[in-house]
């Protein structure tokens, strides 16, 4: 059945049954590869997109309870608070595998877009759904601080 | 060892190879070309297999090894950089092709990542390649500008005589042109401003932070199915027979067939795939199934650890001086199965090509067995597989398959549909979970005595488990006389002066499919060796840092040093509050050295790791910002794994865990604030992809004992501290 969704400021129409995860049309349909599968069951944030500006695993997020919404992935971020994210995360070379950080990237964006001065607790609450099996934590922890001042400044 | 094999046999001869191991594999040259994609533009200067440099100014180096996140990219590219004196900026990464010939591991003989060996096998030949491409380029100036090449400096990619001056990919042709020197000199390390500069940037951050990097799961072809496979919930159940009818029922499903590892659902997407996979029925053949639980299996090791096993070390008599001992501390450690659970669930797509050959995009660790096993799967000669190695989503150990086993499913899985069309093959993080080769589950005897005086005196340590190597062509190099050196090292070698040794293996059969798990044996000889030890030394009513110094700093003075240095950082005998404790220790592994101090409270009956303080010793650091994260990284992989992880086989054998939820991963909140300090050394490079791991168990662990009067001697914690 064809489905019409808005993704990164453009609509797009897929043909998807309206139970498909979200995860699944960005990848296969509109291969936007930048979202990543990690467990399917909302339990890593690897897959997480933006909806309507909060952040959303799209692995449990069915296609056709998006009618109307906006959808924003990893390759439509834009704006000051992304911009800080992405210089925050060169700067503390966060990455090793690479596999989590579309994830991590969208989380810590959405974050600094609603509370762009995280106490320590606001940071833990919204990296409890990101896993890092790499354990890039030191450095995202020290990234999203570096943004927020950044923005703040 | 070892006979000299031709590789190009089938995988059955080649596994069953008695007593042979491949060191020399014979390739077809053509191979050599496959690292650019077809219509690449030609490169105009190839001094040698490991560095390119265009006419663009581009300088590209061939990384020998997989990227994974522990960084050779950066680290490889960083050694050619130097000698080469290029800009960082025009400086590229990119995985070397397939070929063992040219980037064979020495002392495998095949094309592989492992052992934190990535920089040690590549610090003097990545530095000549990049030294031999800096001759060639001034040679090729030399003759341009008619000038003594001695004269002409090389300065952040530019070539300058006099008031001339060029940037490399000017000279990038005439380069090409030049013989390369044999065996170019290399810079004096007071010289070196890429090696060991803290703030170069890592070649793959930004990719890796738009989304922009491209792993096997981002690979799609036009007409591409992705196939996900039921494998079974037993490990040894073999198909019986399947019902696909259901399945094919689901739109999207294309086709179901039996493969050697369980029934593929193929479909024209993931879901469709996913969801036909949901509602096929499969019966299993359990008669050669392991059917006994991970309580049984522990509970059998634990019988086998009463009698000595096949000695790995032996000096002095121990059991006269543990007859002869004031005091003796007996222990029994019993480890878990662990899954690596890298973050990107295996994964491979395979597409038909040209002449009857097949292009594979894979995670490639073990680069050489998987080219093999896929050609074989499919027929074909391995020159007619075209091996595209993609960065991959971690590994730990998961990727370096010494049988292959998801390249092999993946290569079966396109066949089984017909050959001709591409197939992605999925991995779902159940498949991942309970897909078998887990560090393997071990059992521990240890006895130690004390004399009269306190001196450790006596130390006996029987090692329990499965080896990795059985039945793999690793067999006859990692298991000599009886003793595999992937479950006793670490502690064969204590860093420990004690009089009477002695320390032995069983090696033990089972259908659990198990593998090396970052850091191998040191996961659980690490541990072992650092908490009995901290025993020994509180019964000897010693300090925990003096004690282990008086009995190392002869034996291991680079151990030593990163223990002294660590107590430092830490402030050691400061008074802490009251409900903290300070555990220590220090493993040696992999030829590094490192010590980490752990400050830890109890919160709700289970360890809060505050802080960690880190030292290492692992020779010249060459990039020291990669060797932080990774001592981060093995920090938080470590953690992860012994508060939380255990993968358990119940009543009947079958398999408990299956995802995120209850196979946990530590989380932000539960990282330890990290401290890294790297001892300054002029000694050979080594890794640090693992060696970060062995100390946070034991170091957390004795701080718990200090905490709570308890050792902890079966992880994972949270089960031992609530069962
Ligand atoms: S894939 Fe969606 S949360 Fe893991
Ligand atoms: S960077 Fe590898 S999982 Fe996060």
């Amino acid at each position: 059945m064809a489905i019409s969704l808005k993704v990164n400021g453009e609509t797009r129409s897929v043909d998807a049954a309206a139970d498909t995860p979200l995860l699944w049309v960005l990848r296969d349909e509109l291969r936007l590869t930048g979202s990543k599968f990690g467990c399917g069951i909302a339990q890593c944030g690897a897959c997480t997109v933006h909806v309507d500006g909060q952040a959303r695993r799209s692995c449990v997020t069915p296609v056709g309870s998006l009618e109307g919404r906006e959808v924003t992935t990893i390759e439509g971020l834009k704006g000051d608070v992304a911009d800080a994210v992405h210089a925050a995360w060169a700067k503390h070379d966060a990455p090793q595998c690479g596999y989590c950080q579309s994830g991590q990237v969208m989380t810590a964006v959405a974050l600094l877009e609603r509370t762009p001065k995280p106490a320590p607790a606001d940071i833990d609450a919204a990296f409890a759904g990101n896993i890092c099996r790499c354990a890039t934590y030191v450095r995202i922890r020290k990234a999203v601080a570096d943004a927020s001042d950044t923005i703040g400044g | 060892m070892t006979a000299v094999q031709q590789f190009n046999t089938t995988r059955r001869a080649f596994l069953g190879g008695a007593g042979g191991f491949v060191v020399a594999v014979t390739l077809p040259v053509r191979l050599r070309a496959q690292g650019g994609a077809p219509g690449d533009a030609p490169r105009p200067f190839d001094p040698n297999a490991f560095v390119h440099v265009g006419a663009d100014d581009i300088v590209t180096v061939l990384v020998k090894h997989i990227e994974f996140g522990q960084g050779p990219w950066t680290g490889l590219a960083t050694l050619v950089a130097e000698e080469l004196d290029a800009d960082w900026s025009k400086v590229r990464a990119e995985h070397a092709p397939s070929d063992p010939k040219l980037y064979g591991d020495p002392g495998f003989g095949v094309q592989i990542t492992g052992g934190s060996a990535s920089i040690r096998t590549s610090y003097d030949l990545m530095r000549k390649a990049g030294a031999a491409a800096r001759g060639m380029l001034v040679a090729a100036a030399a003759r341009a500008w008619n000038a003594p090449a001695s004269d002409i400096r090389v300065e952040n990619g530019m070539l300058i005589y006099g008031d001339k001056s060029a940037s490399f990919g000017s000279f990038a042709d005439a380069a090409a042109k030049e013989a390369a020197p044999q065996d170019p000199p290399l810079k004096a390390p007071a010289d070196f401003r890429y090696i060991g500069n803290p703030d170069l940037p890592k070649l793959d951050t930004a990719a890796k932070s738009t989304g922009a990097a491209m792993f096997t799961l981002d690979v799609y072809r036009d007409g591409m199915l992705t196939a996900v496979v039921r494998h079974a919930d037993k490990f040894g159940a073999k198909v019986a027979g399947f019902d696909a009818d259901a399945a094919r029922a689901v739109p999207g499903v294309v086709d179901v067939r039996q493969i050697g590892s369980g029934v593929a659902v193929f479909g024209r997407n993931t879901y469709a795939a996913l969801q036909g996979r949901k509602v096929l029925k499969v019966t299993w053949d359990e008669s050669r199934a392991e059917t006994r639980s991970s309580e049984q299996i522990a509970t059998d090791w634990l019988a086998a650890s009463r009698e000595r096993g096949a000695v790995a070390h032996a000096q002095g008599d121990v059991d006269a001086a543990l007859a002869a001992a004031a005091t003796t501390l007996d222990a029994d450690y019993v480890f878990p199965f662990l899954a690596h659970a890298p973050m990107e669930p295996l994964d491979a797509v395979i597409a038909p090509a040209e002449g009857g050959g097949v292009e594979v995009w894979l995670g490639s660790q073990s680069v050489t067995i998987d080219h093999q096993t896929i050609a074989d799967a499919c027929g074909i000669g391995m020159d007619k597989v075209k091996l595209n190695i993609m960065l991959a989503g971690g590994s730990f150990g998961r990727r370096a398959q010494p049988v292959s086993d998801f390249a092999r499913e993946a290569a079966e899985a396109f066949m089984a549909v017909g050959g001709d069309k591409p197939v992605k093959l999925m991995w779902t993080r159940e498949d991942d979970i309970r897909g078998g080769f887990y560090r393997p589950l071990s059992g521990h005897r240890l006895r130690g005595g004390l004399d009269a005086d306190g001196r450790i005196v006596a130390w006996e340590h029987v090692v329990v488990g499965q080896s990795f190597a059985t039945d793999t062509p690793f067999e006859s190099m990692l298991i000599q006389d009886g003793v595999d050196g992937g479950l006793v090292e670490g502690a064969s070698e204590i860093p420990y002066a004690v009089p009477n040794i002695n320390v032995s293996n069983h090696i033990m059969r089972g259908p659990v499919p198990v593998l090396w798990w970052r850091s191998v044996g040191h996961t659980h000889t690490g541990y072992v060796v650092e908490t009995f030890i901290d025993e020994l030394l509180e019964k000897a009513g010693k300090d925990a840092v003096e004690g282990r110094l008086a009995l190392m700093s002869q034996k291991n003075p680079r151990l030593a040093g990163t223990l002294r240095k660590a107590a430092e950082m830490a402030d050691w005998r400061a008074a802490r509050p009251a409900d903290r404790a300070l555990g220590v220790a220090s493993v040696q592994s992999f030829g590094s050295y490192v010590t980490q101090v752990a400050e830890v409270s109890m919160a709700d009956g289970a360890p809060k790791v505050h802080k960690v303080w880190c030292a290492v010793d692992c020779g010249i650091a060459v990039n020291p910002d990669i060797i932080a994260a990774q001592m981060e990284g093995g920090i938080g992989y470590g953690l992860s794994a012994i508060l939380f992880n255990e993968l358990q086989l119940g009543q009947g054998g079958a398999i408990m865990q299956s995802n995120f939820h209850d196979y946990r991963s530590l989380k932000l909140h539960e990282m330890p604030e990290v401290d890294v300090a790297i001892i300054k050394s002029d000694a050979a490079p080594t890794g640090v992809g693992e060696p970060g791991l062995p100390p946070i168990g034991p170091a957390v662990a004795n701080a718990v004992r200090k905490l709570t009067g308890e050792p902890v001697r079966r992880p994972p914690f949270v089960r031992s501290m609530t069962a």
